[in-house]
């Protein structure tokens, strides 16, 4: 018996005694719907769903008219009519056509060079808000001011769609673009340099103690390393340490060490090191 | 009122004498020791010790009492005038020692003859950022029938008049806003990682410490939190590293943080939860601040130091400078995290010294150290 209620649900229909109840089958969010109704006289129509939940005085026999705005939401929705008793049917509404995306893209930042390191999640929405589950085709594309640089597509799966790229090779901004047929969203990635490739350091004696500085500051790919980057350099001599935490300014980093004796220099920014280079005494 | 008037008459004379005796005879005979106490205000007693002299000196320093300060003292160079002297007391500039007041003093002995004498002082200074102890050793000499202090101190070097040219360089945040053609485009926090982690049991309880980098290319404003959990999974306590760290980080630069539990017992603890937080914040690349000479030795109390000279290499005064060390055994690994606030500003283009204490457990382990400066300037607060 309730293998056989189960299976009428599902088909729509409802049977209570003596009043039907046939709810629409291929409902949309926002498209108005009928429900109709068996037998005679006066009753209590009652809806329940995502977002609305509503009574009215209908006549059996006569059509139910769901308005638009009853259903913007997509879900499941339960009809229900009381007579001498109750007797209720579920059905659900879709969401509507794509109208906005939901896009987000990770980092803001990325380095230059690195694998896997940019990421997309699209959740393709109708015009109410509802995420839209059946398979849609999202198309992402990135590309910089000048040209295109690559472009996925991906099928929803469950309402999402997703993309996972390697960064380029040139710093600078690039536009990753997310689109289902007429809409589109759009967010910026800053490709940024990458650490430092070598670091070449030089050195000269003045009254004031040792002039250093790096020859211009860049990453493998000939992108100069973002100025503010902080480059250590370190002076010994002997037990005597010293050190100037010194950040790039237009691609290179100097300071000035205070010793008079002979001292080894070595620079180094983040986990790269530079070369060493020894400067006499006074 | 009859009965009463005798009275006050007896006990105001009996102060008076007190009061002549205690100034002709007081201390007049006393032995070498430790210098300490405090006379009535406006009563120095003759300075016929060492030990008196110095305490009639330190007590008015500690009144401010510098008229009678600085005539006490036998300048070993004209160079030195009463600004500097005051100066050297009071701070300048904005310097942590404009804000401290000397609290007490111990003294005691180095050495003495009949004609000249040294004394070591430990001074303690309330600050605003906790007490502060300071050692100096003071020269004294027999001049007459009266011990004086020898004040030796250089004036502080004038710094002259001068254009320093600085590359600008800093980061304001600015708010996008929605209709952009090209797309939108947010700014993420900063990627900040902690490297290095390591719990120890000290004799004030736990300390948890290490070393974080920025590895963005932007600045970030940084705090690590730490929570101590037992074995069961409960929380022990939690903290956070406060003024133990560098807060502003730059595009690829590490700071030493540390963290202190006081009344827990690394013995109860199972885990070490840590967590870094890092927020975007304006930030200038400037005062670029070298550590120069740093050397680890033992001072003359027998304690390890790390000492050095703090070099402003820009235009710009810093008012109170920190340092934060942290201390390596020979596999690269922190083992302790020093910190300390240099009492007076360090101007432009000058040099101020600056030492933090190593622990004795920790001084025989350490293989290397990495010096960092946090800077408040009153201008930027």
């Amino acid at each position: 018996m309730g293998l056989l209620a189960a299976l009428l649900s599902l088909a729509g229909v409802s049977l209570a005694q003596d009043i039907e109840v046939r709810v629409p089958s291929g409902a949309v969010a926002g498209q108005a719907a009928s429900i109709s109704t068996t037998g005679s006289g006066s009753a209590t129509f009652y809806l329940e769903g995502p977002s609305i939940a509503l009574k009215r005085d209908v006549q059996l026999g006569q059509e139910i008219q769901l308005s638009a705005r009853q259903i913007e939401g997509a879900g499941r929705y339960v009809a229900t009519i009381c007579a001498s008793s109750c007797s209720s049917s579920v059905f659900f509404v879709a969401a509507g056509k794509p109208s906005s995306l939901t896009f987000l893209v990770h980092p803001s930042r990325a380095p230059v060079g690195q694998a896997d390191t940019i990421s997309g999640v699209a959740f393709p929405f109708d015009e109410f808000g509802n995420l839209i589950f059946t398979p849609e085709t999202v198309q992402f594309q990135i590309s910089s001011k000048d040209s295109n640089l690559a472009s996925h597509s991906v099928q929803t799966q469950n309402g999402v769609a997703w993309f996972r790229s390697s960064s380029g090779k040139s710093a600078g901004a690039v536009q990753i673009a997310a689109s289902l047929n007429d809409v589109q969203a759009r967010r910026v990635v800053q490709q940024v340099a990458s650490d430092p490739c070598r670091l070449q350091i030089k050195a000269q004696r003045t009254p004031k103690g040792v002039e250093v500085q790096t020859d211009p500051v860049r990453d493998c790919a000939g992108n100069p390393v973002p100025d503010g980057t902080i480059v250590t350099f370190t002076a010994k001599n002997g037990d005597e340490i010293s050190t100037v935490d010194a950040p790039i300014k237009q691609d290179v980093a100097r300071a000035r060490i205070a010793a008079k004796g002979p001292i080894v220099i070595s620079a180094a920014s983040g986990v790269v090191m530079g070369n060493e280079i020894r400067v006499g005494g006074q | 009122m009859k009965r009463a008037l005798p009275i006050v008459i007896v006990l105001v004379a009996a102060t008076v004498l007190l009061i002549f005796l205690g100034a002709t005879f007081g201390r007049s005979s006393g032995t070498v020791g430790i210098a300490s106490g405090s006379a009535l205000p406006g009563f120095s007693e003759h300075a016929s010790t060492p030990e008196q002299a110095l305490s009639n000196f330190l007590q008015d320093v500690q009144r401010r009492n510098w008229d009678r300060a600085f005539a006490s003292v036998e300048r070993t160079s004209d160079a030195v005038n009463k600004l500097d002297f005051i100066q050297e007391w009071t701070g300048t500039n904005g310097g942590l020692r404009s804000f401290s007041s000397l609290e007490k003093y111990e003294a005691r002995p180095l050495h003495a003859t009949n004609s000249e004498a040294q004394m070591r002082v430990r001074m303690q200074w309330t600050t605003p950022v906790g007490p502060v102890e300071d050692v100096r050793d003071f020269q004294l000499a027999h001049r007459g029938d009266e011990w004086k202090v020898v004040w030796n101190q250089t004036p502080p070097p004038n710094v002259p008049a001068q254009i320093v040219p600085v590359n600008y360089l800093r980061w304001d945040l600015v708010s996008g806003t929605s209709s952009d053609q090209w797309g939108s485009h947010n700014v993420d926090s900063p990627h900040v990682r902690i490297v290095s982690m390591n719990a120890i049991d000290s004799a004030e309880g736990t300390v948890v410490m290490g070393e974080v980098v920025n590895e963005d290319t932007v600045p970030a404003f940084v705090n690590v939190n730490s929570t101590l959990v037992d074995a069961s999974g409960n929380p022990i306590d939690d903290e956070s590293s406060f003024d133990k760290i560098l807060h502003i980080l730059l595009p690829k630069q590490v700071s030493p943080y540390r963290i202190d539990f006081p009344k827990a017992s690394l013995a109860k603890v199972k885990n070490v939860r840590m967590d870094v937080k890092a927020t975007l914040v304006p930030a200038s690349s400037d005062p670029v601040i070298g550590v120069m000479n740093q050397k680890l030795e033992q001072d003359a109390q027998g304690r390890s130091v790390l000492h050095g000279e703090l070099l402003n290499q820009t235009g710009e005064t810093v008012n109170i400078p920190h340092v934060i060390a942290s201390f390596y055994d020979n596999n690269g690994k922190v083992i302790w995290v020093s910190d300390g606030y240099v009492q007076q500003a360090l101007l432009p283009q000058s040099s101020q010294p600056f030492a933090v204490e190593v622990p004795k457990s920790v001084a025989g382990k350490v293989q290397n150290f990495h010096v960092v400066v946090n800077q408040y300037s009153l201008q930027k607060s």
